[in-house]
């Protein structure tokens, strides 16, 4: 968003010491990359949208970050900013998604055959699945940035694209400023409605500007597939139902997503993609697959192990609260997901999902009986 | 490729890119997708741009209209500071049914002259019907003229006059870089070493302060806090939070000075008690000092005939200034008539929280309405004589006298 940015000639006439900020408390990947150096090097280029690298930043240095979460402190505006900006970005990038290099190839794998098993976990304790990633449409600025008429032209896009869905996947849209209360609390009790953003990281990068022009939710008949236009990507697409039958959750999911890329094919447009970053998403924590597959899961026991956090992250995954980032479990129901988005495909991360899962939920029924665990415990990933 | 760009992009984005230079242009286009980005961003008419404020109740929705939106979608002061910009404030917070907000903000002087055709109706509407185009604002700091300047104590606990001030030639808070931020704190503070004897003070940078500095700041009722208004964070003054942000006070804790909040400058003089001539005449000899200071280093206040001095919010243009006290009124409080009576004296009455804040007990914060149009002068007399009236009608309610409602205070001076 152009806050004091648009003028970025106007400020080469200030000196790169007089507007480097000031990062001393801060604690985030843009922060431990960025010198004043770089700074220089960086700050009179812009992309052909008008993104500059104070736009880049500015969520990280108003949001310095917590001692203990390492946030990223840097959005995309556009698709060219990862490369325009590489000099900052491909650091962060590395430093965020476990060493991934500048030169390394990512691999994108939406085939659901190749997923093996995840058709059977235990319902007892696997209480629900769900897959979500995001897209954007190429061309188009990104939420930190776009313009109401950008915004405005991606919503009308994704509901044309949508609505040319079929079968199970047929559904409907709801525009945020449109819905009626009785929309509006089905939608909260399906809890599916998204709300204006309220974390300063998401506000100080300007993706709430002109809420909620533009923002809606699309979801089938169903209400297994859903579809946020215009919240902090383009779209978030998500596929999800009760039980553990992760197989099913993820095959609509590639069906899905598959069938709108094709769908905005169709209409001349495509997904940003590049064979280096995958899928290009606002922000560089989303890139790759943008995926995030994962259950909610009762692991009482086994949460209360000395091991826990040591077994999850051999497994490569992430525990969270049942009402997502940043909340907490609640009666011993865990938000269990895979922890990387770059450098796996999304076959190989739903299969670790899949399997770290079923591992433990084996674990927490040894824990049940008082039995001991030692055996199973997994070789790091 | 140069030509074929700035033939798509608007005149703002041309001399950007073409300031750029060849280098620089040739590492921003990678892919060959990227002209064409660019060529689809400003293929959008304004039609396609204009908010939707079908839901909005703020003076920047009643007064903009597509046709003004069209032309002056493009335009931009010479800080490249945009229409867009100005009323993001606005789009983003729609306004309560009640409280009329203004909805948008100047990001430098320029932007009052540039957007003068959105800019002028808004403040004719905010500002009781004073017309920037005909009219010309009244600027005076002499303390002398106050008369009755001192109130009954039994009533009035606490006096204050405050105003804001911006730096000639520094962009304003919500358009700002970090370098011109941290210019304005420069120079302010370098004046504000300046001032001696009973004005003499000491600077307080919000993001160095030490924890102990910070309580006692709190605890005088002297320390801002990071904006957490969504009418302020959407207009962008929070950003950088808290570089370049300070607090300065005099000694005596009675001359106050915010730096770089929602102006460059937010003035303050206060006290106890009821000696409003005394707050009003410290604080113009404090006003008068800084500015000079300021000037023998070669920088001035905005300020123009039209507008008087030029701050971020059009609510503010003209003294910018607010006088107000903390008054005890019980007995006045429960008569309907009070607030017709507020009305007709061209007052107000706030919480003693200030704005947004509820009444506590009957004390009130009674303070001018207007801004723009009257001298400082004359509405600090129009304070103090309103107040004046309202004390005089407690007192009667109190005896069990009868009160009346006064005729309205006249409107600009012809």
């Amino acid at each position: 968003m152009p806050f004091g940015n648009t003028h970025n000639q106007m400020k080469m006439k200030y000196s790169s010491e007089q507007e480097y900020p000031d990062l001393s408390k801060h604690n985030n990947h843009m922060a431990k990359i960025l010198t004043p150096a770089m700074y220089e090097r960086l700050r009179s280029k812009q992309t052909p949208s008008g993104f500059t690298l104070d736009d880049v930043i500015q969520t990280g240095v108003d949001n310095p970050g917590h001692p203990f979460i390492m946030t990223v402190g840097c959005v995309a505006g556009d698709e060219e900013t990862y490369e325009v900006f590489k000099e900052l970005l491909d650091p962060v990038i590395e430093d965020r998604h476990g060493g991934y290099k500048p030169t390394d190839k990512h691999k994108t794998d939406l085939n659901a055959d190749n997923l093996k098993g995840g058709d059977d976990l235990d319902p007892n304790y696997v209480l629900s699945s769900r897959v979500r990633t995001g897209r954007s449409i190429r061309s188009f600025s990104l939420p930190p940035h776009c313009s109401r008429g950008e915004r405005r032209a991606v919503e009308k896009l994704s509901i044309e694209a949508l609505a040319s869905l079929s079968g199970d996947l047929k559904g409907k849209y709801y525009a945020l400023k449109n819905m009626t209360e009785a929309e509006q609390q089905q939608l909260i009790d399906d809890h599916f409605l998204f709300d204006k953003p309220v974390s300063p990281l998401l506000l100080a990068s300007g993706m709430a500007r002109d809420w909620p022009d533009a923002r809606g939710i699309w979801h089938n008949d169903n209400k297994t597939f859903l579809v946020w236009v215009n919240e902090e990507d383009h779209l978030r697409v998500i596929s999800m139902q009760k039980g553990g039958n992760m197989k099913e959750v993820f095959t609509r999911f590639c069906t899905g997503l598959t069938k709108i890329e094709s769908l905005f094919k169709d209409r001349g447009h495509e997904f940003m993609w590049s064979e280096h970053l995958g899928y290009i998403l606002t922000c560089p924590s989303n890139l790759g697959t943008g995926l995030r597959a994962g259950v909610h899961v009762k692991l009482p026991n086994m949460s209360k192990h000395a091991k826990f956090e040591e077994v999850l992250k051999k497994l490569r995954l992430q525990k969270r609260g049942t009402g997502g980032v940043d909340t907490a479990a609640v009666g011993g129901v865990f938000d269990i997901s895979n922890a990387d988005r770059l450098g796996f495909s999304e076959v190989e991360l739903v299969q670790m999902v899949v399997d770290g899962v079923r591992l433990l939920v084996d674990m927490e029924k040894r824990l049940e009986k008082g039995q001991s665990i030692d055996d199973l415990m997994p070789a790091q990933k | 490729m140069a030509s074929s760009f700035t033939r798509v992009i608007s005149g703002r984005n041309t001399a950007v890119m073409l300031a750029m230079g060849a280098g620089t242009l040739t590492s921003g286009y990678l892919l060959s997708n990227s002209t064409e980005a660019a060529e689809r961003r400003k293929c959008y008419p304004p039609s396609a741009d204009f908010p939707d404020l079908r839901k909005h109740n703020n003076c920047m929705a009643s007064a903009l209209t597509p046709s003004i939106y069209a032309r002056l979608k493009d335009k931009s002061t010479p800080n490249n500071w945009t229409l867009d910009q100005c009323i993001q404030t606005g789009v983003d917070n729609p306004g309560h049914p009640f409280i009329k907000t203004v909805g948008m903000v100047a990001g430098d002087e320029e932007t009052y002259e540039v957007f003068a055709e959105l800019f002028d109706p808004v403040i004719k509407d905010r500002h009781n019907g004073y017309d920037p185009r005909t009219m010309k604002h009244p600027t005076d700091l002499d303390a002398s003229k106050i008369t009755s300047g001192f109130f009954d104590e039994r009533y009035v606990l606490s006096s204050r006059v405050r105003t804001g001030r911006s730096i000639r030639g520094l962009s304003l808070p919500p358009a700002c870089t970090r370098a011109e931020r941290r210019e304005v704190e420069r120079v302010v503070v370098t004046a504000l070493a300046g001032l001696k004897g009973d004005l003499a003070g000491r600077y307080y940078s919000l993001g160095e302060m030490t924890e102990r500095e910070q309580q006692q700041l709190i605890d005088e009722h002297f320390l801002f806090d990071k904006p957490v208004s969504p009418l302020l964070t959407a207009a962008g003054m929070a950003r950088d939070w808290p570089d370049a942000r300070g607090i300065w006070h005099n000694n005596e804790k009675n001359f106050l000075i915010w730096i770089n909040e929602e102006d460059h400058t937010r003035i303050i003089s206060m006290e106890k008690g009821g000696n409003m001539k005394r707050v009003f005449e410290r604080f113009c000899r404090g006003l008068k000092q800084v500015e000079h200071l300021i000037q023998e280093r070669g920088w001035e206040f905005m300020w123009n005939e039209r507008l008087g001095y030029v701050l971020t919010c059009p609510s503010n243009l003209g003294t910018g200034l607010r006088a107000g006290v903390h008054v005890r009124l019980p007995l006045l409080n429960k008569d309907p008539r009070f607030k017709k009576i507020l009305d007709n004296l061209r007052l107000q009455k706030r919480g003693t929280g200030g704005v947004d804040t509820a009444a506590t007990g009957d004390i009130f914060d009674i303070s001018n309405l207007d801004r723009l149009g009257k001298s400082e002068v004359e509405l600090v007399q129009l304070v103090i004589d309103g107040v004046n009236y309202l004390i005089e009608c407690e007192k009667r309610l109190e005896r069990g006298q009868d009160i009346k409602i006064p005729s309205p205070v006249p409107q600009f001076r012809k």
